[in-house]
């Protein structure tokens, strides 16, 4: 299978004070396909995913060095707005946190952000989006209403509504079905494989099923270090090294 | 816990109660309309109107909060968003610090430093005479020691905003202080008035600091520098001496009875709008 990269990873290192989470990391992600990236808890899956939109380093004594390119730009290089570099990724979180407005001012929060006035407009956009993660038609009567009233799994299709509405040209995902129902999470997974024609999408997870669901390109960390990454048919059928080997079948978790 | 609780409640009531039994004298011979809203303060004549010190002390009060809120809400946003975790370990013992001070002190710096300001270049610059014992001393003294608790528990409450809400603004491309602003605000909005409401209740019964620098005029104040009488003043400086006066002893348990009412009254007001910002936010 022929891949067209959208973001590089290159020889990233992050340091928490003194611990090193990620070691020396290169990988490319795919364009328009699911990454997924796997490994046991504390490997490091979430620090990676959050140097993808530069969330890592906005915490007191992290250091990162290395580089990421995203759209030919090394995102860690100074100059760069880091603004936008966020608005071209959506973040779902682990555990839906909805802003503290209403169910329309969430979506509506980064559009306006970034400039949109228009009362028509952004009308048009919070329907959209909303349409776009399955969840207008439950809440369509009461926009208004504090979106913290709504169910854990519809607060997560909010919350991915929300980081669509910015356009962004990826999606990145922390586990985002964990805090979720099954019903819940398979909607979200249902969305995750149709957003894909427009999006890249990188998803944590620990859950070796929804990974052989989702994916299409497969990064496997051990204690911070990338042990193997390829195409989800290669790593998770026929895996190379001993350590996928022994993770896939379930023995370390 | 519960039973602590009740006990609280049932000493507030008590006092207000024994206040009540004590001011029934002057009660019994003066509406409570005219003595809540005459500006007739002339004890030996058995007038006792105590708007002067009612107005008093909503003036000091609300020039103080209006002083201390802005600064005090920027520092915590300051100290609990910004500031590096060092430079938090370093002022959080200062401002215990400041808490710390006696009441006293803050009366004479206020008398030392303040009074003499304001009656030497901040009235002038507005073109006004004053001997600086004014609304203005008073409220800048009571707004500094109001500081700590409010700036305490500000810090608190913006500290208890989970970071992934700030972070889900900061992922959409907000900048710190747009999340700051339209975020981390909002959310702690409740928490926010409770520190307000904090400090307002403090602010309500300080008296030393405030006795000492805000002229104690029994007199309406028409500007922040006229002089004021605030009622914890009023009581503070004439209990046990002028008891001689008929009704005076009276009045003056009547005066504390409005102080404790009014405490009472912020606290039950700013309690429903509590309540009310929770609905609509959580
Ligand atoms: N904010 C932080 N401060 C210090 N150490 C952290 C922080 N976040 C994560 N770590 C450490 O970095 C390592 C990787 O964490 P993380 O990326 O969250 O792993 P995962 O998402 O795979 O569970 C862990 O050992 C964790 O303890
Ligand atoms: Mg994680």
């Amino acid at each position: 299978m022929e891949f067209k990269t959208h973001i590089s990873v290159q020889n990233l290192d992050v340091f928490y004070g003194t611990e090193r989470a990620l070691k020396d990391i290169t990988v490319d992600i795919p364009d328009k396909k699911i990454t997924v990236i796997i490994g046991p808890s504390g490997c490091g899956k979430t620090t990676l995913l959050k140097s993808f939109n530069r969330l890592v380093d906005s915490m007191d004594e992290v250091k990162v060095s290395g580089k990421v390119f995203l759209d030919g730009e090394n995102i860690f290089d100074p100059k760069v707005e880091i603004t936008h570099i966020r608005k071209k990724m959506g973040l779902l979180s682990q555990k839906p946190f909805p802003l503290p407005m209403s169910i329309y001012d969430n979506v509506a929060y980064g559009p306006r952000i970034h400039g949109i006035r228009d009362k028509k407009e952004l009308g048009r956009i919070v329907e959209h989006y909303l349409k776009q993660s399955s969840l207008w038609d439950e809440v369509k009567d009461r926009l208004h209403a504090p979106a913290s009233r709504l169910s854990l799994g519809q607060q997560q299709r909010l919350c991915l509504a929300r980081g669509l509405a910015v356009e962004p040209e990826i999606i990145l995902g922390d586990e985002p079905t964990s805090a979720l129902d099954p019903k819940s999470s398979q909607r979200i997974e249902q969305r995750f494989l149709e957003l894909k024609r427009e999006y890249t999408i990188v998803i944590v997870t620990h859950i070796l099923r929804q990974a052989m669901r989702l994916a299409d390109y497969v990064v496997f960390l051990y204690l911070g270090e990338l042990i193997e990454h390829g195409p989800a048919e290669d790593i998770l059928v026929d895996p190379k090294e001993e350590m996928t080997k022994e993770y896939i079948k379930g023995i370390i978790s | 816990m519960m039973l602590l609780t009740i006990f609280s409640g049932l000493i507030v009531f008590l006092m207000a109660f024994g206040l009540y039994q004590r001011s029934r004298p002057i009660l019994a011979i003066k509406p409570l309309t005219e003595l809540l809203f005459s500006t007739s303060w002339h004890p030996l004549r058995g007038e006792f109107g105590f708007f002067p010190f009612i107005m008093g002390t909503l003036w000091v009060t609300g020039v103080a909060l209006a002083i201390a809120v802005p600064l005090c809400l920027l520092t915590a946003i300051y100290l609990s968003q910004y500031a590096h975790r060092r430079v938090r370990e370093w002022t959080n013992p200062l401002i215990d610090l400041l808490a710390g001070i006696p009441s006293v002190v803050y009366g004479m710096w206020g008398i030392l430093i303040i009074v003499p300001l304001i009656k030497n270049h901040i009235a002038p610059f507005f073109g006004i005479f004053s001997t600086g014992y004014s609304v203005i001393a008073g409220s800048i003294v009571l707004a500094i020691m109001i500081f700590p608790i409010i700036i305490h528990v500000a810090v608190e409450v913006f500290r208890s905003v989970p970071y992934e809400v700030s972070e889900a603004s900061l992922a959409l491309g907000a900048t710190k202080w747009q999340t700051v602003k339209h975020v981390v605000i909002r959310k702690a909005m409740p928490g926010v008035i409770a520190a307000i409401v904090l400090g307002l209740s403090r602010a309500f019964g300080e008296t030393m600091a405030v006795l000492m620098v805000a002229g104690n005029v029994a007199k309406v104040p028409s500007s922040v520098f006229d002089p004021a009488y605030p009622l914890p003043a009023l009581i503070a400086n004439n209990y046990g001496e002028m008891l001689s006066v008929p009704l005076y002893d009276s009045a003056l348990l009547l005066a504390s009875l409005v102080l404790l009412l009014v405490v009472l009254f912020f606290n039950i007001i700013s309690r429903v709008i509590l309540i009310r910002v929770e609905r609509s936010i959580q």
